[in-house]
Order: structure tokens, then C-alpha cells, then sequence
């Protein structure tokens, strides 16, 4: 990991030191509708499988041709600057984007084998499945326990008042929520701190046992404090979950993940081990934007 | 010049003194370099020209036309011959408003002996003075003050402090009307509900089980102890209330639901203004529909199925007035559940919970506080209204909570007791005040409770 900063930092260090080198800009015409993405998009034996993802919202295209694998209990981070469809392929992985009216998604997200845009699916499953952790930390306004045993109540999970405890110990524990919150379990879940709220919030995703946990931005309403907290708390969760993140914080991306999906206006341009993606990006697109050029 | 004209002259030099202002304001500042070298902008030069003008002017015109007619009759009945002063106030004031009548030419002189010469003169003299005098003094005033203000326009008189303060001062002037008139309002009802207390013990009243008011016109009267009791006319309102909030509640609240979360924006483009026609429509057609077409109906279903039931129900009443609610519900409902923030939404979805989970186990309970506010504000609504229960569920003060029955409530009552030529000086009268009073309480005491409701919610998000 150290490597990785040194390097990025290095980066850095060589911009400043010859601001006025000219750079090659990428030249945003050499990615047309059938650019190919460089490095390792596909996988073996992967967990999801993306085939030539379209999105649209309404008559505007926000993702274009993306094709992606996620391999089981990997930590893959998506980066790319602001509006070029992160959060929109994220939100494809659990069809979150069914509840945008004019969202349109075209193409195959396979999940264990099955197409989860497929008719047969329930999207309503599918997200028991795939959870979703979001940017802004959204608890219900109820208590921290119904906050955690929401999930498990409404699928049924349990039967027994004594199990729910156990489940709703559990997920605060790997949330590493429990020890702050286990005497006051009946206050309320948007009373605590923001960074108090998005472990809630994540162990309220982990409470239905999800196979793969999709984050959007899960730090970026936090502290640094609390951004450390739930960054151990990824690097703990990669054992059991599989787990996409998107962020804009790059160190953050370097430290969390294994691999990295750079996108930009909504295609997928780069992906690959975190570690090479950082450190010798293929594609000028991509080192443009890691080395802070713009973004 | 009568009063008509006096006002258009001050109009005229109101106008007058603004542009005056201005136009002065800017002809000082021409030579400056422009009006950034006043030390305020020309209209409110303007506004201040208006204000020496008016103000003044206004005072006067107030302060001498409330007492003018006090001041002509004293100095005319000083002038009333010495035998007068044994006289009783109203034949004082009868004899006062002969003299008038003769005076402003209305009755002839001969209806008045010859003695009374004196104080008539005097006060056709004192009318004429006035109606001379008063436009003059008044006009004169608001000239004066305008020129005074136009001489001190320069360029180093501030006005704006002035002004604003001025139109600070106006604005609280209008909030306090509002205010002292509803301040007046409940000392009027509060003070001829302790009239009526005076007469009707306060625990016969509150806690009587019989309401018979129309045989306590005439002490001479058989019968003449009329009974005050207010339950029947309580228990009346809420029974009505119930079955209005039975129909307006669950109707209202899904409908709600149904326009904010499942309705396409067509749909409820289309339905929600058609809601909102429900409340525009005026309770009286609502009582039509009550009594002419809800409360048979119901007579001809309970008959169907062998019950008995009145003619003018309660359960007719109530539930017209559950449909004249709906609106109320619903919109207020709607209000707040749009209030709850999407994120949460997208919480509930994203654990995999459906949309109709979503629903009954986090909006709507995240809606509640707000959706009981409105409901809260709909009871009070309920408790108020009149016309509906005048026209379908009758006059007759049952205690009963058969909603088959005829039953009167609060508001009824208060109509029944004050419909024709009536004396404010019997507990008949006075009991609709003490019935007011009461209403009063009541229904500010829901809108308090439903309003620190709503608010404690508003906070929830905030
Ligand atoms: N609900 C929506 N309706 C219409 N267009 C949308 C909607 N959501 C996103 N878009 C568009 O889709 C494109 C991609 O948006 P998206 O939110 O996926 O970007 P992002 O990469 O997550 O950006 P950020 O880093 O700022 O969150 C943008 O151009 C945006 O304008
Ligand atoms: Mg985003």
C-alpha cells in the first residue's frame, strides 16, 4: 500500500516540479461508441458479469457499452470525475435504478448465472442480495435496533425475538458500531453522529447477509475520524462480502480496493489491480485523471 | 364639501407631495453630480413629503371628527332652558334629538316651544362651522406639512432611517388590528359568557344532561327554568366529529398515499386539483346533498334491513361532512409524506423491502407526527362547521350515540338560539356565548396540539 501513496506521490511531485512540460491532453474524440476498455475488465469464473451495459435517462445516454466482471470477495473501487455514470452502473447492480421512472437499462448483468434484468427476477430479492449503502447516511428515523432488524423483519429472516437480538448484535459488532451503541440500542438511529449513521447504515445492509455490498460515496459526508473507521471496516467486511465502492478520494481507493474501474462520460475506460492502475495507468484518460490533471 | 370630496383632495395631495419630494430630490441632486450624492434615494424623499403630509392631516381629521358630536352637545344642552335639568337621561336624549331634528330642517320649529330658540341657533352655528371649517383646517394642515417636508428635502437629510421606521411602524400597526380584533372578539364572548354564568351555574352548564333552552324566554312562562346542560350538544358534535373522521381519515390518508407514491404525475396532475375542488365547494350545497339526498338514503337502507332510523341522522350529517374533510386529510397527508426525504425511500428499497413495505413500515410512520397534525387540524374543522348538521341532522338535543338518531351539536344550537329578534339580556341569548366560548376553547386547543405535532415533526428532518 505504502508503494502505491509513494508512487502517487511522486506523481505529484514531478507535475510541480515541471508544471510546463507539455502534456499530451487525451483527446476526448478517441473515445467513440465502440472504444474498447483497457486492462483487465474480464475475469474467470466471476461472480457478475456485465455485457455491453447501456443506460439511458430518458433520451440522454449516461452509460455507454460498459463491460465488467466483479470476482467473489473482491473490493473493486470505481473512480472517475464527477457525472460520468459511477453511481449510475452502481445502481444497476441492484436495479436501484427501477425506481427512476425514465431510467432505461439495456444489456446483461449476470449474477451467479442469472440475469438479473430477466422477468422471472424480483428486483425485491435481487436487493436482499446486492445491498446498497449510500452517500448521504440515510437511518430510518426509528430506534438503532428497528434501524437493524428492519431488513431481517420484513424477510422474514427470523421468527424468534432472541434470534433478531442475535442478528442485530451481530451486524453492529462487524459494523463496528456495537460497542458505542449497545446501551442505548432502543435511542434513536438519526441521533447519533454522521459517521455513527453510515455504520448503522452498513450494518443495517449486512443485517439481510447480502452476498455483495455496493457503496456509493460511503465516506464523503464524513470526517476523516470516521472515514478511517469505515475504510477498517471495509478492509474487515472483504473477508465475507464482495464489495464495489465508488469514491473520489483517490488515496481512499488505493487503500481499500483491489481493483479499480476508471470511468469517464460514461464509458468504461480502464480497469485493472488497483496497485498497476495507480501506479502505471495504460490509458491517458486514466492517468490524466489519477494524476489530478483534471477531474 | 362633504366627506367624499375631502378624501380625493387628500388623495390629490398625497400624490402631489410624493412626486413633489422626488422630483425636488432630484433636482438638488442634478447639480451634486447625480443622486449617489443624496444621502437617500428620491422616493423616499417622496415617501417622507407623504408622510408630513398625511399623517398630520389624518390625526386632525380623526381627533375632531370623534369628537365633534360630543362637543356640539354639550355646548347645546348648557344652552337648554333651566326646567330641562330635571329631566331623565332618555328624556334628555329625546328632547337632544328633537333639537337636531328641527335643526338640520327635518321637523318644524313649532314642534319646539319657543325657549328652545337658543340652543337650536346655536347649533345650526356650530354645524356650519364645522362643515366649513374641518376640510379647511384639514387641507390647509397637509399642505403645510408638505411644503415644510419639501423645504427640508437637501441632500444631507437622511430620510431613510425615518422612512423605513415609518413603514416598520405601519406594519406593526396593521398585525395589531388583527391581533385586537381577535382579542376583542374573545373579551365580547368571554365577558357575555360571564353574564351568562351569572345567571347558570358554570357546573349545570358543563356538566347538565339536558338541554332545553326555548322554554326560558318569559319568567311568566310555564316551565320557565330553561335546562343549560351542554352534554347532549357535546357529545352531539363528537358523535358527528367520529363519523366524519371515520369517512375522512382512511379515504383521505390512502388517497394520499396513492397520489405521492403510486400515482404517474398525469394522474395526479389530473386527481389532486379534483381533491381540492371537494374543499371549494360551499357547505350549504353539502347540506343540500345531506338532507336531500344522503339522509333519506340511509333512511330507506336501515328500513331495508328493519331498523329505525330518523329522518335527520347523525350518521347522515357525519358522513357528509367526512367527504367535505377528505381534501383536508389528504392534502396535508400528502404534504407530509412528500416531506419525507427520498433517501429514505431508497433505503427501504435497497434493503429489499417492497413498495408497500416501504410504505406501512417508513414513510408512514415517519409521516405520522405531521399526518396526525392534519388530522388534528381536520377535527377542529369538523367540530366548527355548521350548515351540513343545521340542515341534516336536526335541532333536537338527544343524549345519544345511536348514529341513527337525531342529534344536535354545539354549532346548531348556537344558530338556533340567536335566530330572530332577540335581547342580549336573557340566558337564552347568552348561553350562545357561552357556547362559543367553549367551541372557542376547544378548537384552539386542538390547533395548538395539532400545530406543536407538526412542528416537532418539521424538526425531525431539519
Ligand atoms: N435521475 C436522473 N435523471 C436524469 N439524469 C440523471 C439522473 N441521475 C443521473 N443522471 C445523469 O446521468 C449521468 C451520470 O450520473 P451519475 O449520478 O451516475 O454520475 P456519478 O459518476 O455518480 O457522478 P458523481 O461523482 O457526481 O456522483 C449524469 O450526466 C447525470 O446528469
Ligand atoms: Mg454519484
Amino acid at each position: 500500500m505504502a508503494g502505491i501513496n509513494t508512487m502517487i506521490d511522486e506523481g505529484r511531485t514531478q507535475d510541480d516540479v515541471a508544471p510546463l512540460t507539455a502534456v499530451e491532453m487525451p483527446r476526448q474524440e478517441s473515445i467513440d461508441e465502440n472504444y474498447e476498455t483497457v486492462g483487465s475488465p474480464l475475469l474467470h469464473n466471476p461472480l457478475v458479469k456485465t455485457r455491453n451495459v447501456n443506460v439511458f435517462y430518458a433520451e440522454k445516454q449516461a452509460i455507454f457499452n460498459v463491460n465488467l466482471d466483479i470476482a467473489k470477495n473482491e473490493v473493486i473501487a470505481m473512480i472517475g470525475p464527477s457525472g460520468c455514470g459511477k453511481s449510475t452502473f452502481l445502481r444497476c447492480l441492484n436495479r436501484m435504478n427501477d425506481t427512476i421512472d425514465t431510467c432505461r437499462v439495456q444489456g446483461d448483468i449476470v449474477l451467479e448465472g442469472q440475469d438479473i434484468y430477466d422477468r422471472s427476477v424480483d428486483a425485491v430479492e435481487l436487493r436482499a442480495r446486492v445491498g446498497i449503502v449510500f452517500q448521504k447516511p440515510n437511518p430510518f428515523p426509528k430506534s438503532v435496533y428497528e434501524n437493524v432488524a428492519y431488513g431481517p423483519r420484513i424477510h422474514g429472516l427470523v421468527n424468534r425475538k432472541s434470534d433478531l437480538d442475535d442478528i442485530v448484535e451481530d451486524s453492529l459488532k462487524r459494523a463496528g458500531l456495537w460497542e458505542e451503541v449497545k446501551d442505548e440500542l432502543e435511542g434513536s438511529g438519526t441521533g447519533l453522529s454522521g459517521g455513527q449513521q453510515q455504520r448503522l447504515c452498513i450494518a443495517r445492509t449486512i443485517a439481510v447477509s447480502p452476498d455483495i455490498i455496493l457503496m456509493d460515496e460511503p465516506c464523503s459526508a464524513l470526517d476523516p475520524i470516521a472515514t478511517a473507521k469505515i475504510e477498517e471496516l471495509i478492509a474487515e467486511l472483504r473477508e465475507n462480502y464482495t464489495i464495489a465502492i465508488v469514491t473520489h478520494n483517490m488515496q481512499q481507493a488505493a487503500r481499500v480496493s483491489s481493483r479499480t474501474a476508471y470511468f469517464h462520460l460514461g464509458k468504461l475506460i480502464e480497469v485493472g489491480e488497483t496497485e498497476i492502475v495507480f501506479t502505471r495507468p495504460v490509458h491517458p484518460l486514466t492517468e490524466a485523471y489519477i494524476t489530478g490533471r483534471f477531474g | 364639501m362633504n366627506a367624499s370630496t375631502l378624501v380625493l383632495v387628500l388623495i390629490a395631495i398625497t400624490v402631489a407631495s410624493y412626486y413633489g419630494g422626488v422630483m425636488r430630490s432630484q433636482a438638488l441632486a442634478r447639480p451634486l453630480g447625480g443622486i449617489k450624492h443624496l444621502s437617500a434615494l428620491p422616493s423616499y424623499y417622496g415617501f417622507m413629503a407623504v408622510t408630513w403630509a398625511v399623517i398630520p392631516a389624518l390625526i386632525l381629521l380623526l381627533v375632531w371628527t370623534i369628537y365633534e358630536a360630543s362637543v356640539i352637545s354639550n355646548m347645546v344642552i348648557a344652552l337648554l332652558p333651566s326646567e330641562t335639568a330635571s329631566l331623565s337621561e332618555g328624556e334628555l336624549g329625546l328632547l337632544y334629538s328633537r333639537i337636531a331634528n328641527v335643526a338640520s330642517g327635518i321637523m318644524q320649529w313649532d314642534t319646539l316651544g319657543e325657549a328652545y330658540r337658543p340652543a337650536v341657533e346655536r347649533m345650526i352655528e356650530l354645524q356650519t362651522f364645522t362643515a366649513r371649517y374641518k376640510p379647511i383646517l384639514v387641507i390647509s394642515l397637509a399642505v403645510v406639512g408638505a411644503l415644510i417636508a419639501l423645504k427640508m428635502v437637501s441632500a444631507q437629510w437622511n430620510v431613510r432611517y425615518p422612512v423605513e421606521r415609518i413603514f416598520n411602524i405601519l406594519l406593526f400597526l396593521c398585525s395589531g388590528i388583527a391581533v385586537l380584533i381577535t382579542v376583542g372578539i374573545v373579551f365580547s364572548v368571554v365577558f357575555e359568557s360571564l353574564r351568562f354564568f351569572g345567571e347558570i351555574s358554570f357546573f349545570d352548564f358543563v356538566f347538565g344532561t339536558q338541554w332545553s333552552p326555548q322554554i326560558a324566554i318569559r319568567a311568566d312562562q310555564v316551565g320557565a327554568s330553561g335546562a343549560f346542560g351542554v352534554i347532549p350538544l357535546l357529545v352531539g358534535t363528537m358523535l358527528i366529529s367520529i363519523i366524519a373522521m371515520f369517512v375522512a381519515v382512511p379515504v383521505g390518508l390512502m388517497s394520499a398515499i396513492y397520489l405521492s407514491e403510486y400515482a404517474s404525475v398525469q394522474v395526479r396532475n389530473i386527481v389532486k386539483p379534483l381533491l381540492e375542488i371537494l374543499a371549494g365547494i360551499p357547505t350549504i350545497v353539502y347540506g343540500f346533498f345531506a338532507a336531500i339526498t344522503v339522509a333519506p338514503a340511509i333512511r330507506a337502507a336501515g328500513e331495508g334491513v328493519g331498523l329505525e332510523v330518523a329522518s335527520e341522522s347523525a350518521l347522515a350529517a357525519g358522513l357528509v361532512m367526512g367527504v367535505m374533510i377528505i381534501p383536508f386529510v389528504s392534502s396535508l397527508s400528502d404534504d407530509v409524506i412528500n416531506a419525507v426525504p427520498n433517501s429514505l425511500r431508497d433505503g427501504s428499497y435497497g434493503l429489499g423491502a417492497t413498495q408497500s413495505e416501504t410504505i406501512r413500515k417508513v414513510i408512514i410512520p415517519a409521516a405520522l407526527p405531521g399526518i396526525v397534525g392534519g388530522v388534528l387540524l381536520a377535527v377542529s374543522r369538523a367540530i366548527g362547521e355548521t350548515m351540513i348538521v343545521v340542515m341534516a341532522a336536526g335541532s333536537m338535543a338527544n343524549l345519544t350515540v345511536n348514529p341513527l338518531e337525531a342529534v344536535t351539536t354545539v354549532t346548531v344550537q348556537i344558530v338556533t338560539l340567536l335566530v330572530g329578534d332577540q335581547e342580549f339580556d336573557n340566558a337564552k341569548t347568552l348561553a350562545a356565548f357561552a357556547l362559543g366560548l367553549m367551541l372557542f376553547v376547544i378548537t384552539l386547543g386542538l390547533n395548538f396540539i395539532a400545530l406543536y405535532v407538526v412542528k416537532k415533526y418539521r424538526e425531525q428532518y431539519d
